[in-house]
């Protein structure tokens, strides 16, 4: 069957079955699996804390849990979703889909790309491990001063929480440089920047933003870690310091993810809108303008997570000028995604559709609190109650997951070349649908009422008993949905039917390959003359093969006009090693022992010596 | 295996965006603990506090044209690799790492001799924090263009193929031109 290009680029890209192959793979489709995978285990975790804490609340006055163990799971439930689930989940998908998406056989830097996995696993692990040794962290996500200094919360629970998220923001960043590179050099001919996906457009948005959002946050923690184990004053207002620089730093991380978390999902929906309508998206031009705008907007409001401390007028009336501006690129999304459907011929309400037309619902509701916080007053008056936890369990839960859902189900058959059960989807996207609204709509009304946040109980006075069982129950349907999915997942990967390679009729050029794909991608790299390959050339194939070897192609960055080939690096062992040379050096310091650590950042860098020695001049 | 003969050519290989955006990062950290500062500064009534003295203008000078001044003999290699000078390359770099050494002996000599340490006050945290942050990334910088010069010895890099020294020049540049503004903010700003 196969033709000779297509045995000999297997001869070149395949990769032998097993634990070795396991170790060093730097192929960007096992690495993105593997990314799916270990942040939808991650989002079991984060799912099972939420659980337990509204087993807790579902009554006033219940003990099933100690204060202590609530704090360890609210602040493990909110860093886990965001992140250990989201953020790398969205890393691992565009992992897989970017390179296809624009008609490439790997990332940029392959072994690049393997440690950054590898990192996060091992931060992931480093971050669970204070469960096993009984001092999980318990500051919150963010972790405000003095309580998370040296006084108030003495314990390694914050140190293991500072020092696993500067740990993980190495792969973050890492993984951002590398998709930022293959989007800019790596994408097939003819797909100059205004031809480029719309998803694809997201995400290189999004990497950019992660790029200039970690160092805050790694710098943030640096100083924590200081503060907490050396005796400096960064936060102690009695030497000069200030808990409000805490404060600043986070959130100037801690704003701009909030859409690291929400570009991605639009993007998702900006592709499966068009597909399900069966028509362009109407307003391209806009969609992904917008989508930069709000990347840039997103790092001048950080300051409305800070409205109730005290800061000065003048300021505050900016930030809050400039949170009601961020809602207009929004704004025109969600309108252009709503003239693509009214447009477009009859949609197909396939699973993956529900779970963006439900996005659409429940994200507008998230918006209209979120334009309500812009105004200070308000913002001031409801701040650390649950109508917080409302709003941004709306937007990011209904803004997230309900997109990213919406992506799982319609690359699942190109990912794993099966198709799921359509009736078993739609069970499952109204369990969460109605369960997600169930549990976090009277959320807004206990806040209004008073009930705060972060507090393991409520008294029986305050009128939220009932309010607070609904919300239980309906976390209780979410879960089942949730179930649901990964049983729907487990039964189409046994039994489901093959897929053919484009089953939706979709216009990105991932479904010009087979489903599954090969290990290489394409047999043969497509030159592209449109926004919709598929729809616009029946013919896309060309005779830029590249079998000489292990090569992709160059492009250059705004017109994709080709360049030279570019030699890829094959598997190796390195990047793990290097990874584990890293997490040597993070339980050094996690243990306090000066030596150590220094032995494992030496041995740690000359691994990176020898990963460089062992590239010779290739990137990777 | 002998993969460095087919590795691109021009400025503008995968390998440079890849340091470029690396950098862009970077600065941005730097950017995070100059604002730092500037935060706590501005909220003290007096910079430094009282009873702590100005760090000294002469030796951070000293060492600012020890290191900025290093940049020139990179700027050199990296034309002289260009050219296919693998020679020129491996004096130039020999002769920035050890000014970039002297710059580290007065930043260690600094640390001996001031009165203050980190623990006195924020002062003193944001001192010691941003000179050390920074004097880690002169270490980083000279270790990656040492293995630079040891790479040259197996044959990596020659008139056509040398996107790892570009990458290393950039970095060195940017650990530099970094300096200048630390070296505005904590050495010049306070006298103000």
């Amino acid at each position: 069957m196969a033709t000779a290009t297509e045995e000999r680029l297997e001869e070149i890209w395949g990769e032998e079955p097993g634990p070795v192959s396991w170790f060093t793979t730097g192929d960007h489709k096992r690495i993105g699996k593997r990314y799916i995978v270990t942040a939808l285990i991650f989002f079991f975790l984060g799912g099972v804390e939420a659980a337990l804490m509204r087993w807790q609340l579902a009554q006033p006055g219940a003990t099933h849990l100690t204060p202590e163990q609530y704090d360890e799971l609210f602040s493990m439930h909110g860093t886990t979703m965001i992140f250990l689930f989201i953020t790398p989940l969205f890393t691992g998908l565009a992992n897989y889909l970017v390179p296809l998406m624009i008609g490439t056989r790997d990332m940029a830097f392959p072994r690049l790309n393997a440690f950054s996995y590898w990192i996060f696993l091992g931060a992931g692990i480093f971050l669970y491990a204070g469960f096993v040794v009984g001092a999980a962290p318990n500051g919150g996500w963010f972790a405000y001063p003095p309580l998370t200094g040296p006084i108030f919360d003495p314990g390694i629970n914050m140190d293991i929480w500072s020092l696993g998220l500067i740990f993980l923001s190495i792969s973050t960043t890492a993984g951002a440089i590398n998709l930022i590179v293959t989007i800019l050099k790596l994408r097939a001919p003819g797909m100059s920047l205004a031809r480029m996906p719309l998803y694809v457009w997201a995400m290189f948005v999004t990497a950019w933003m992660m790029v200039l959002a970690m160092p805050p946050l790694t710098y943030a923690n640096v100083l924590l870690q200081l503060d907490r184990n050396l005796g400096t004053h960064f936060f102690d207002p009695t030497a000069g310091g200030d808990p409000l620089l805490w404060q600043h730093l986070f959130w100037l991380f801690g704003h701009p993810d909030v859409y690291i978390i929400f570009l991605p999902a639009v993007g998702i929906v900006s592709t499966v809108i068009p597909t399900f309508a069966r028509r362009p998206i109407v307003g391209y031009p806009y969609v992904a303008l917008a989508t930069v705008l709000t990347g840039i907007i997103a790092f001048g409001v950080w300051v409305h997570h800070m409205f109730a401390t005290g800061l000065p007028q003048l300021g505050l009336t900016f930030f809050a000028a400039a949170s009601m501006i961020i809602t207009i690129p929004s704004g025109v999304q969600v309108f252009a995604w709503l003239a693509t459907i009214i447009r477009g011929r009859r949609p197909v309400f396939t699973t993956p559709f529900l779970f963006a037309v439900g996005f659409i619902v429940v994200f507008v509701i998230g918006g209209v609190t979120g334009v309500m916080f812009a105004s200070v007053p308000f913002d001031q008056g409801v701040t650390d109650s649950y109508f917080i936890v409302a709003h941004f369990h709306y937007v990011l839960f209904g803004g997230a997951v309900f997109p990213l859902f919406a992506g799982l189900h319609y690359w699942f058959p190109k990912i794993t070349g099966r198709t799921y059960s359509e009736t078993l989807g739609r069970w499952s996207f109204w369990l969460i649908f109605v369960g997600f609204n169930l549990t976090f709509f009277p959320m807004h009304i206990m806040g209004l009422l008073g009930m705060p946040r972060r507090i393991y109980t409520y008294s029986p006075d305050l009128g939220v008993d009932g309010l607070n069982l609904l919300s239980t129950i309906g976390a209780a349907i979410v879960f089942v949905g949730a179930v649901l999915v990964a049983i729907n997942a487990t039964k189409s990967l046994v039994s489901g039917s093959r897929a053919s390679a484009n089953p939706w009729g979709a216009a990105t050029l991932e479904w010009a390959t087979t489903s599954p794909p090969p290990h290489y991608g394409f047999a043969s790299i497509p030159i592209v003359n449109g926004r919709d390959p598929l729809w616009e050339q029946p013919q896309l194939g060309s005779d830029l093969t590249l079998t000489d070897g292990r090569e992709i192609l160059g492009t250059t960055i705004t017109d994709a006009e080709p360049e030279d080939p570019l030699p890829m690096p094959g598997g190796s062992v390195l990047p793990l090693v290097t990874a584990l040379g890293f997490a040597a050096v993070f339980v050094s310091l996690l243990l306090g022992s000066v030596p150590a650590a220094l032995l494992s950042t030496l041995i740690t860098v000359a691994l990176i010596g020898a990963w460089t020695w062992d590239l010779g001049g290739v990137p990777g | 295996m002998s993969v460095a003969q087919a590795e691109p050519r021009g400025a503008r290989a995968p390998g440079w965006w890849g340091m470029a955006l690396f950098i862009l990062a970077e600065l941005t950290l730097f950017g995070t603990a100059l604002a730092s500062y500037l935060f706590l500064r501005f909220r003290a009534p007096t910079w430094p506090p009282p009873g702590v003295e100005q760090p000294d203008l002469v030796l951070g000078g000293i060492a600012t044209v020890l290191l900025v001044g290093s940049s020139i003999p990179m700027f050199f290699a990296e034309r002289g690799i260009q050219r296919g000078s693998v020679v020129r390359m491996r004096i130039c770099i020999a002769l920035s790492i050890v000014l970039a050494l002297g710059f580290l002996s007065i930043q260690g000599y600094e640390y001996a001799s001031t009165s203050f340490s980190w623990r006195t006050d924020a002062y003193g945290s944001l001192f010691f924090t941003i000179l050390s942050l920074h004097g880690l990334h002169v270490i980083g910088g000279i270790l990656i263009v040492a293995w630079l010069e040891i790479r040259s010895f197996a044959g990596h890099f020659n008139g056509e193929h040398h996107a790892a020294v570009q990458a290393g020049a950039l970095y060195w540049h940017f650990i530099d031109l970094v300096w200048l503004a630390i070296f505005i903010v904590l050495y010049l700003s306070p006298r103000i």
